[in-house]
């Protein structure tokens, strides 16, 4: 299988507090991706790196090889490539749910107004929205908005798609219908490195764990590897601490 | 009883001069404030871009258009520009108009700057991310995501400014600008009828500050994004 994506010794320091202390990864295309643990790990941050939101402090990363870190790289090319979903939805207020899904692919001339539209609505459906077309995303449940959220991301057909805690703003109730959405994705084959803290999906649908504490990975393996022949002492603290 | 037959005979006399006078001072005011905008939103941009001389240039316009009243601003743009060409022996004047205008836009255009800037600022950086996400260029989601928000955001303080520059107008009239108080001042100059003439002109601005205030709420009703439904 193919490198989807490489991290090379990758650092990130805000100010004097280093938060990304060197992490090596690699994601195979078609990889599913979980990264747990405590707040202030350095998990998000590091997600935030992959396309470049975050701005490395040292090190390297590919994305289907190419080299982000590199100044002359055009990065809003290569984050056409990947999608992101974020804690907060992000969703433009000014537009309705269609507009929101089309402005991308219109806006940088990846399709024309008329096939993003389809695509819009082809996406709505996808995600079980297909009568929110026309509304606004205020007027949208938290659980729907992320699901429109992750819409947009992949209106750009997007190889990757990295989500960063999806299900951390919702209420309970909302929780199941965006993972199962994401299961489907997984599911269909994409690339996903998601940062969560719901241990049942990330067992579920995970073909990789990995558990980062103080700006390293402190261990990955499989889900069964991780949750249940946990190796690391820190990692077994947090497990029994969440579990 | 006088200043009852006074009020009769200003409405009478001056009514049509008033009317001509508010006239203009409408006009001076949207043409103002039309080239303002403009002024304000690449003010605005220049300031927050991180090419320096450009950020500091913004930076010192506003600075000076703030510390100096108005008036001397107008005097300055009226009588102290053209004498400063004139003694590079080239022949320039400006007409009474043009200068208020100038002066007009200057003033304005730095308030509508920092209005702007205020805007784009309480706009949600998540909406930043988002759009960079996507692959938008920082410019494309400047115009299509932030600025869009960042304009209804600043609806309230934009039309507080169209009423302070719709009242400033009134300054101008000190370089002879035919508006509502120079017309007013002359009319007063013949008759002495003071208390009805400038009774009369303060409803007028009164009904124009009444009427912008009614249009701008409708404005932000509209713009709700589904607040309401």
């Amino acid at each position: 299988m193919a490198k989807k994506v490489s991290v090379r010794n990758l650092c990130k320091d805000f100010g004097a507090l280093g938060v990304l202390k060197g992490i090596d990864l690699d994601v195979e295309e078609g990889e599913v991706i979980c990264i747990i643990g405590p707040s202030g790990s350095g998990k998000s941050t590091f997600l935030r790196c992959l396309n470049m939101l975050e701005k490395p402090t040292s090190g390297e990363v590919y994305v289907d090889s190419f080299l982000l870190t590199d100044k002359k790289a055009n990065i809003d090319l290569i984050r056409r490539n990947i999608g992101m979903v974020f804690q907060q939805f992000n969703l433009f207020p000014h537009l309705t749910v269609r507009k929101n899904i089309m402005l991308a692919p219109t806006d940088t001339k990846t399709l024309t107004k008329r096939q993003a539209e389809e695509k819009a609505l082809q996406l709505l459906a996808r995600v079980g929205l297909s009568d929110k077309a026309d509304v606004y995303p205020r007027q949208l449940s938290g659980g729907q908005q992320q699901r429109v959220a992750i819409a947009r991301a992949l209106a750009m057909n997007p190889d990757i798609m990295l989500f960063d805690e999806p299900t951390s703003a919702l209420d309970p109730e909302m929780i199941g219908e965006v993972l199962s959405v994401m299961k489907e994705l997984a599911n269909e084959g994409m690339t996903m490195v998601i940062v969560t803290h719901e241990m049942g999906f990330a067992r579920d649908v995970s073909d990789r764990v990995i558990f980062m504490e103080d700006g390293v990975i402190v261990e990955e393996g499989t889900p069964e590897e991780v949750f249940v022949n946990t190796k690391e002492e820190r990692t077994r603290q947090f497990l029994g601490m969440i579990l | 009883m006088n200043i009852l037959s006074g009020m009769a005979r200003v409405l009478k006399e001056a009514l049509p001069l008033l009317i001509q006078g508010m006239l203009t001072t409408v006009q001076i005011t949207i043409v103002s404030l039309a080239i303002a905008v403009f002024i304000g939103l690449f003010t605005c941009l220049a300031g927050m871009s991180s090419v320096r001389p450009l950020a500091l240039l913004a930076k010192g316009y506003i600075g000076l258009i703030r510390g100096t009243p108005l008036l001397v601003q107008t005097f300055f743009v009226y009588f102290g520009i053209p004498q400063l060409i004139q003694s590079f022996g080239l022949d320039f004047r400006l007409s009474a108009y043009s200068a208020g205008v100038v002066a007009l836009c200057l003033n304005a255009g730095a308030y509508i700057a920092e209005i702007f800037r205020g805007g784009i600022q309480a706009v949600d950086p998540g909406q930043m991310e988002a759009a960079r996400s996507l692959g938008l260029s920082k410019g494309r989601a400047m115009l299509k995501v932030i600025l869009p928000q960042a304009l209804r955001i600043s609806i309230p303080s934009l039309v507080n400014q169209t009423i302070i520059t719709l009242k400033d107008t009134s300054i101008i009239s000190v370089i002879s600008l035919a508006d509502i108080v120079y017309q007013a001042k002359i009319y007063i100059g013949r008759t002495m009828e003071s208390f009805a003439t400038w009774t009369v002109v303060g409803i007028f601005y009164l009904i124009f500050v009444s009427i912008l205030t009614f249009i701008s709420n409708h404005i932000e009703r509209k713009m709700d994004y589904g607040k309401k439904s």
